[in-house]
C-alpha cells in the first residue's frame, strides 16, 4: 500500500486514490482539425516507461482534487507532487 | 403520518446498549444542518461567508474550526482547497450564508440529508476508529482542530475530533453499514 | 522427558491433552512440541511423498517435520506444533503433509487495527530489546512486535547474564520498562509476515489461539495490524541450518539450538544421548549446555581441523569426545535415531543427532522491503546489503551472532531510526560477557556415494539426488532447480533448507554459492489464515451494503432485493404465491393500466452551479444542455473521448447557474469523478462547482395513466394537467406535506413524475403515496421490462463501453451544432462509421413463449456451420411483457438496424430459437401514452 502524498492533505493510503494515467496529455485544441491518426494517437496511445513517470492521481476519498506524480514505476517512489497547472518538477 | 426518519434511526437502543460502559459512547446526531460551501477562499465572497458564519472559512487542509454557541454554534471543516462543510444545529439559516455569497461565483448547497452524523466519544473511541481508519488518530496528530475525509472501514467520512469525541459524517445510505460495523467492532470492547 | 527443574513453564499447573488419539499432560509455558518431547513423543509427523516418520527438528516458526493438524477446540490445518501454545483440551494429530480445513464455519472474530509509530521494532530478542528500549527513551512512538508469548527471543533458551541478571529476566524487566511508556507498544505473540512500499508492514496477532476453549467470544482471536512506520528495526534473529548426510530427516535429528531451546525453556530433555554436529562455536555451547541440563553428550564431531573456543576446551575438561576434522556420515535408527556413523570409523550410540551447519540471518522482511542481500563468504549466508526503505536490520538478523555485539548493534540501530523523530537521547548499551569465538566453518553437505537419503528439505522430500538430477538436467539457476525439485515451496517456504538447497547446487556446479545470486523473499513470512486476513469483512459486513431512506418499507412489505453495485434495490414485491413472474407481470399491468411507484432513490444526483455551468454541461454531454430553460428537464449522454456511451440521465435547470444533473445508478460516483476531471485539468477556467447530492434527496417515480390523479390528491397546490405541467418540466410544491421537486419524465413511456423530497422525508412521501390505496409498488425487474418495451437502453446492460450513442439508434442525442464535445471526434472516425456495426435492435422469438437468456449469440443461419461460427451479436435484455402479451428481447446486432424483419437465429442449449430483428421501439412507437 502506498503511501501517496496528496499535495493538499498530505500523506493517505493509495486506497483514497485514483489512477488517471499519464500526465501532459492535453485534450486537443481543436479535434476536428486532427486526423484519424493523430486523434487515435491522443485515445489510444500512452507511454509506458521503466523509471520516473509523470501521472495523474485524484484524491477521491479525500479533497477530490486532481494532482500530478513523479513516480518511478521500477520502485513505486515517489518523487515529487504538483498541482495541476504547476510545471513538472525536475525529478530527484 | 409518518414522521421523517435519520438514517441511522434504528440503530438508536444498539448505540445506547453499547454506550453503557465506560468504554464508548456511540449516538446518531440526527437532522444537523450540513451545507456545502464552494468558493475561492481568496475571494471577498469568501470573506462575507466567513462573517455570516461567525468565523472565517479555515484555509489551512485539514483542519475544522468550531464558533459560537448553542442555536449559533458552528464547525467549518475544510474538505478542499475551495470547499468546506458546515455543521450546525438544526434549523440553521443557510439564507445567511447565501446572502453572504451574493451573486458571485460560488455555490451554497445544502446536503444536510445526505450524510448523518455518528458521534464516536469514550476513553477507547481512537481504539474503536483505528480498526477500520488508516489514518493518525494519535491527539497529537489528529485533535480537536483537525478534519479529515477519508475512509472508515469501507464507507468515505468526514472525521471531525472534537474535545467530546470524534463526529463521523457518513453518507445516509452507507449509515446502517457503518453503525453495524461499529457496532461490532465495539464487541471488544463493551463486553 | 521432562527434567526436574528449570525452564519457564509453570510446574504447578498441569495442562490435558491429546494428539493422535493418546493422552498426555503439560504445562502452561509448553509448545505442543515440548510437551510431546516431555512425553517421549518422537514421531509426530510422515512425510509427505516418502512416507517417512519424521520427527520434531526446530523450536520455532522455521520448523519443517513437525506440522500437525489442530482438531479441537477449533479445526486449523498445518499448524507447526512448535508454535502452538499448549492449552487445556487441546486435541491435535499428526499429518502426512496435507492438513484439513474445518467442515464448518469459523464461529470466532478477527480484526483488524491500522498503527502508526516513529520506530518499529520487530522481534524481542536482545538486538530488538535494546532497539526498542533506545529509541523509546527519545520519547519516539515505538511498537515493538514479537512472535513469541513473552519477549527476550534467544536469552529464553539460553544462560547469558544480561547487565548481571539472567537473561530473561533483563528481557522481561526491559519489556515492563517499555510497556510502561505512554507511547510504547508491546504486541507479543504477533508475527510481522508482510513489509510493504512506503514502511507499511503488517502482522498477525495471535490474540486468544493460546487460551483453547476458554477464549472470550467477544475478543478477535487473531488481529491483523496495519502499521505505517516511519522507521523499521528488523531484529528477527536467525535460523539454524542443517547439514545434508545419510539419514538426517530420522527422528531424533534435531538443530542444536532447538535441543538447547527445549532444555534451558521449557525444562525437556530431546533425548538421553546425543551426538553434536557441528562446525561453529555456538553449537558447543549449546552441547555443553545440553550436558550441564543432563544430556549424555558422547561425542562432538566438527569438520573444522583445530576448533579451539573456550567451549571445546569445556567439553574436552568434561570429558566429552571432540571429533575435529570429521564429520556426520550417517544417522541410523528404525523409527528414530539410535546409533551415529562418523568419518573417523566410529558408531556411537545416540537417540539424538544435534545439527548445525552454522545460521542464517531472517532475512525475508528485509528482502520483502526491497532490500538486496549478499553472501557473506565468512559466515557462509545471505546478509542484509541495503534497502531502499528507511529500514535497518540488527543483531543476529545481519550476521552479529554474539550476545554482545546484538546488545550494541540494536541500541545503535534504535537510537538511530528514533532520530528521525526526536532528539538523540544517548543510552548505555546493556552489557553480557564478551566470548572470543573461533572462525564458523559453512559445511553443508557430507560426501557420499549415495544421495538419495541427505535430506535438503524435509517438508518437500526433497534429497541431495533429487537436486543432482535437476543440475544433471542442465538447470543452472537456483530459482529453476527449486521449481524442478519443489524445494523450499512447501508450508515453511523453505526457512531452513533454502541456502541449503543453493549450497548444493553451488557445488554440483562447481562453482562458489555467492554466484548463484540470491532469491527474493515474498510476503507472507509464515502462513496466515484467510480468516485474519478478512478480519471483519464478511458476512454482512463483506461489502457495504447501501440502502435508500425507504428500505425499512421495503423490507416490511416483502420486497426481495437485487444488488445494483453496492445497493440494495427491491426487486418486485411477490404477493402471497406469486413468483417472481407472475408478480412482475401484475407489477408492469398497474404502471401500464393503473399507478404505480418506485424508489429511484439511488439515482445519482450532482449540483451542477456556477455562471459556466451550461457551457460546462454542453462540453460533457453529446447534446445541448446550455439551451436548457429553467423549469425544463432533458436527457442527455455522456460518452468517453473515444466516442462509446459512459452514463446518460436526466440534466434539469434549477437556474439560470444550477443544474442537477442525475446519473445512472451503479455510475454515481465515477460521473462525478468524471466531471471532476474535466473540470480540474482540462477546463479549470470554466466557474463550475460540482456537489454530489445523491443522498441529500429521496426519489419515488410514479407511473400510470392514473399517475396524475394520485400526485393531484396528494399536492393540492400543483397544477398538475398537461398544460400546466408539460412532459420533461419540473415544479416545486408540497407533496403530501413534504416540500419536493416534481419532474415531468417518464422511463416506461407511461404518464409519470418523479418526486424528490429530503432523504429524511423520503419515507413519509412513500407512506402517503401507498396510504392513498391506489399504487402498486413496482421494483427493478417491472422498471427493466417497462423500458425495455419503450427501447430504452441501460447502460452498462445494453452498453460495454463498445457502444455509440448512433449503434443505440439515438443519434438525435448527438449535436450537429455544437463545435466540440467529450467524443465528438471519434464519431467520425472510420471504425464509428462502418455499417456493420453492432446496433441495439428488438427481438421477437418466432414463439412468443420462449424466453432467450440474456448473453445468448445469435447467429444467421437455422443449422451451424463447421466452426468458427460467425456470430452476429448477441441478446442484452430479455423479458416477458404483460403490454406486449409475449416474450421480447433486445440485442446488439452486426447491421442490425439494417436488418429490421430478418429472422436469425439463437442458439439456446442445442435448439436454434428463430427470432425476427424489429426495431428496439416495441411498445407505443408514437409515444401517444406519455401524457395520460
Ligand atoms: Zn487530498
Amino acid at each position: 500500500m502506498l503511501l501517496i502524498p496528496c499535495p493538499w492533505c498530505g500523506p493517505r493510503e493509495e486506497a483514497e486514490f485514483h489512477y488517471g494515467g499519464q500526465a501532459h496529455v492535453a485534450y486537443p485544441e481543436d479535434p476536428a482539425a486532427l486526423s484519424d491518426e493523430e486523434w487515435a494517437r491522443y485515445l489510444f496511445f500512452r507511454d509506458n516507461p521503466k523509471g520516473v513517470f509523470a501521472e495523474r492521481w485524484s484524491h477521491s476519498a479525500g479533497c477530490r482534487r486532481w494532482f500530478n506524480a513523479l513516480r518511478d514505476t521500477a520502485t513505486n517512489q515517489i518523487h515529487g507532487v504538483y498541482r495541476v497547472g504547476e510545471p513538472r518538477p525536475v525529478a530527484s | 403520518m409518518a414522521e421523517r426518519r435519520s438514517p441511522a434511526a434504528a440503530y438508536a437502543g444498539r448505540f445506547e446498549a453499547a454506550s453503557r460502559g465506560e468504554a464508548l459512547r456511540l449516538a446518531e446526531l440526527p437532522f444537523l444542518t450540513q451545507i456545502d460551501v464552494r468558493v475561492d477562499p481568496s475571494s471577498p465572497a469568501a470573506g462575507d461567508i466567513g462573517d455570516a458564519l461567525g468565523v472565517p472559512l479555515p484555509v489551512e487542509p485539514g483542519t475544522a474550526v468550531r464558533a459560537g454557541s448553542g442555536a449559533d454554534e458552528v464547525t467549518v471543516a475544510w474538505l478542499g482547497p475551495d470547499e468546506w462543510l458546515v455543521v450546525a444545529p438544526e434549523g440553521h439559516r443557510l439564507e445567511l450564508l447565501r446572502k453572504g455569497l451574493g451573486d458571485r461565483h460560488g455555490s451554497i448547497v445544502d446536503v444536510s440529508a445526505q450524510r448523518t452524523t455518528l458521534l464516536v466519544a469514550g476513553p477507547r473511541a481512537r481504539d474503536l476508529l483505528a480498526h477500520g481508519c488508516a489514518l493518525d488518530l494519535h491527539p497529537s496528530v489528529f485533535g480537536p482542530g483537525a478534519c479529515a475525509q477519508t475512509t472508515l472501514a469501507r464507507a468515505q467520512v468526514v472525521l471531525i475530533p472534537r474535545e467530546d469525541g470524534f463526529l463521523v459524517l457518513v453518507r445516509s445510505s452507507f449509515a446502517a453499514y457503518l453503525a453495524e460495523w461499529l457496532l461490532d467492532a465495539a464487541a471488544e470492547y463493551v463486553a | 522427558m521432562r527434567r526436574d527443574g528449570g525452564g519457564r513453564i509453570d510446574r504447578s499447573r498441569e495442562l490435558r491433552f491429546r494428539f493422535d488419539g493418546q493422552e498426555y499432560t503439560g504445562h502452561p509455558g509448553d509448545t505442543l512440541a515440548s510437551a510431546l518431547l516431555a512425553n517421549g513423543v518422537r514421531r509426530v509427523a510422515t512425510s509427505v511423498r516418502l512416507g517417512r516418520p519424521r520427527g520434531i527438528f526446530a523450536a520455532g516458526g522455521e520448523e519443517p517435520n513437525a506440522v500437525v493438524q489442530i482438531e479441537e477446540p477449533f479445526p486449523e490445518p498445518m499448524l507447526p506444533a512448535t508454535t502452538v501454545e499448549l492449552y487445556d483440551g487441546l486435541v491435535a494429530s499428526s499429518l502426512a503433509g496435507q492438513g484439513r480445513l474445518a467442515a464448518g464455519p469459523d464461529p470466532a472474530r478477527y480484526d483488524a487495527v491500522h498503527a502508526h509509530c516513529d520506530v518499529l521494532v520487530v522481534g524481542a530478542g536482545p538486538a530488538g530489546l535494546a532497539a526498542a528500549r533506545a529509541a523509546a527513551a527519545t520519547g519516539a512512538r515505538v511498537i515493538l512486535a514479537d512472535d513469541q508469548p513473552e519477549p527476550g527471543g534467544s536469552l529464553l533458551g539460553s544462560r547469558d547474564e544480561v547487565d548481571g541478571v539472567p537473561g530473561a529476566d533483563w528481557a522481561a524487566a526491559t519489556a515492563a520498562d517499555l510497556e510502561g511508556r505512554p507511547e510504547v507498544r508491546v504486541l507479543r505473540r504477533t508475527t510481522v509476515f508482510g513489509y510493504y512500499d512506503d514502511n507499511y508492514l503488517v502482522a498477525v496477532e495471535r490474540r486468544t489461539n493460546h487460551l483453547g476453549a476458554a477464549a472470550p467470544a467477544h475478543m478477535a482471536r487473531e488481529r491483523i495490524w496495519r502499521i505505517r512506520a516511519r522507521r523499521v528495526v528488523l531484529a528477527t534473529g536467525a535460523h539454524e541450518r542443517p547439514i545434508a548426510f545419510a539419514g538426517n530427516d530420522l527422528p531424533g535429528v534435531m538443530l542444536a539450538g532447538a535441543a538447547r531451546t527445549y532444555a534451558t525453556r521449557y525444562g525437556v530433555l530431546p533425548g538421553r544421548r546425543a551426538v553434536v554436529f557441528a562446525a561453529n562455536d555456538g553449537a558447543h555451547a549449546a552441547a555443553l549446555d545440553l550436558a550441564d541440563a543432563g544430556v549424555d553428550v558422547a561425542a562432538v564431531v566438527d569438520p573444522r581441523p583445530a576448533p579451539g573456543g573456550p567451549w571445546a576446551a569445556r567439553l574436552r575438561e568434561r570429558g566429552v569426545e571432540l571429533l575435529a576434522g570429521h564429520v556426520v556420515t550417517a544417522a541410523r535408527g528404525d523409527g528414530q535415531v539410535s546409533s551415529v556413523e562418523t568419518s573417523s570409523g566410529a558408531s556411537i550410540d545416540a537417540d539424538l543427532l544435534l545439527v548445525s551447519g552454522g545460521w542464517n540471518p531472517v532475512v525475508h522482511l528485509y528482502s520483502q522491503s526491497g532490500g538486496t542481500l549478499r553472501y557473506d563468504e565468512t559466515i557462509g549466508t545471505l546478509v542484509p546489503d541495503g534497502s531502499g526503505q528507511a529500514v535497518e536490520a540488527a543483531g543476529a538478523a545481519r550476521g552479529v551472532f554474539a550476545l554482545p555485539g546484538c546488545l550494541a548493534d540494536g541500541t545503535g540501530a534504535g537510537a538511530r531510526a528514533a532520530s528521525a523523530s526526536r532528539p538523540a537521547r544517548p543510552v548505555d548499551v546493556p552489557r553480557a560477557e564478551e566470548t572470543a569465538e573461533d572462525a564458523p566453518l559453512a559445511y553443508w553437505l557430507v560426501p557420499a556415494a549415495d544421495y538419495t537419503e541427505h535430506f535438503v528439505d524435509l517438508q518437500r522430500d526433497v534429497t541431495v539426488a533429487d537436486v543432482h538430477r535437476a543440475t544433471g538436467a542442465g538447470l543452472r539457476s537456483v530459482e529453476h532447480v527449486k521449481r524442478y525439485t519443489t524445494a523450499g515451496t512447501a508450508h515453511d517456504q523453505g526457512k531452513t533448507s533454502g541456502l541449503l538447497t543453493s549450497a548444493v547446487v553451488a557445488e554440483a556446479l562447481g562453482v562458489p554459492v555467492a554466484e548463484l545470486g540470491t532469491t527474493t523473499f515474498r510476503a507472507p513470512y509464515q502462513p496466515v489464515s484467510f480468516a485474519a486476513l478478512a478480519g471483519r469483512d464478511r458476512g454482512a459486513l463483506h461489502d457495504p451494503v447501501r440502502v435508500t431512506a425507504l428500505h425499512e418499507w421495503h423490507v416490511a412489505n416483502g420486497a426481495l432485493f437485487e444488488n445494483v453495485g453496492q445497493w440494495k434495490r427491491p426487486w418486485y414485491y411477490p404477493r402471497p404465491g406469486e413468483d417472481m413472474e407472475a408478480a412482475v407481470l401484475r407489477e408492469c399491468a398497474a404502471a401500464r393500466e393503473g399507478v404505480a411507484a418506485m424508489d429511484a432513490s439511488t439515482l445519482g444526483k450532482i449540483d451542477v452551479i456556477g455562471p459556466d455551468a451550461g457551457e460546462f454541461l454542453d462540453r460533457l454531454y453529446t447534446n445541448l444542455m446550455s439551451s436548457l430553460k429553467v423549469g425544463s428537464v432533458r436527457y442527455g449522454v455522456m460518452c468517453r473521448p473515444d466516442g462509446m456511451v459512459f452514463d446518460d440521465g436526466t440534466v434539469i435547470r434549477v437556474a439560470d447557474d444550477h443544474f442537477l444533473v442525475t446519473t445512472t445508478t451503479g455510475n454515481a460516483a465515477a460521473v462525478l469523478d468524471w466531471m471532476e476531471e474535466w473540470l480540474q485539468t482540462e477546463w479549470p477556467w470554466l466557474r463550475v462547482h460540482l456537489t454530489s447530492v445523491t443522498e441529500q434527496w429521496a426519489t419515488v417515480a410514479l407511473v400510470g395513466p392514473g399517475s396524475r390523479e394520485v400526485l393531484a390528491g396528494l399536492a393540492p397546490g400543483l397544477a398538475v394537467g398537461v398544460d400546466d405541467f408539460p412532459f420533461m418540466t419540473w415544479r416545486e410544491a408540497e407533496v403530501a406535506g413534504v416540500p419536493a421537486r416534481v419532474c415531468r419524465i417518464s422511463f416506461s413511456g407511461e404518464l409519470a413524475f418523479e418526486i424528490n423530497v429530503t432523504s429524511w422525508d423520503g419515507l413519509r412521501l412513500w407512506t402517503a403515496i401507498m396510504d392513498t390505496g391506489l399504487v402498486t409498488p413496482y421494483g427493478t425487474e417491472t422498471m427493466h421490462v417497462l423500458r425495455a418495451e419503450k427501447g430504452y437502453p441501460i447502460v452498462g446492460q445494453d452498453t460495454d463501453g463498445t457502444v455509440t450513442p448512433h449503434d443505440l439508434g439515438m443519434s438525435w442525442v448527438v449535436s450537429k451544432k455544437k463545435p466540440d464535445f467529450v467524443g465528438k471526434r471519434s464519431f467520425s472516425r472510420a471504425d464509428t462509421m462502418r455499417a456493420d456495426r453492432k446496433q441495439l435492435v428488438g427481438l421477437l422469438p418466432e414463439d412468443p413463449e420462449v424466453l432467450l437468456p440474456e448473453g445468448t449469440h445469435l447467429v444467421a443461419t437455422g443449422t451451424l456451420p463447421e466452426p468458427p461460427v460467425p456470430m452476429l451479436g448477441h441478446v442484452t435484455s430479455s423479458y416477458r411483457s404483460a403490454a406486449l402479451g409475449r416474450t421480447f428481447a433486445l440485442a446488439l446486432v452486426r447491421g442490425g438496424q439494417g436488418r429490421h424483419g430478418e429472422r436469425l437465429y439463437a442458439p439456446v442449449g442445442d435448439t436454434l430459437v428463430p427470432v425476427t430483428v424489429t426495431s428496439h421501439v416495441l411498445y407505443d412507437p408514437e409515444g401517444a401514452r406519455r401524457d395520460g
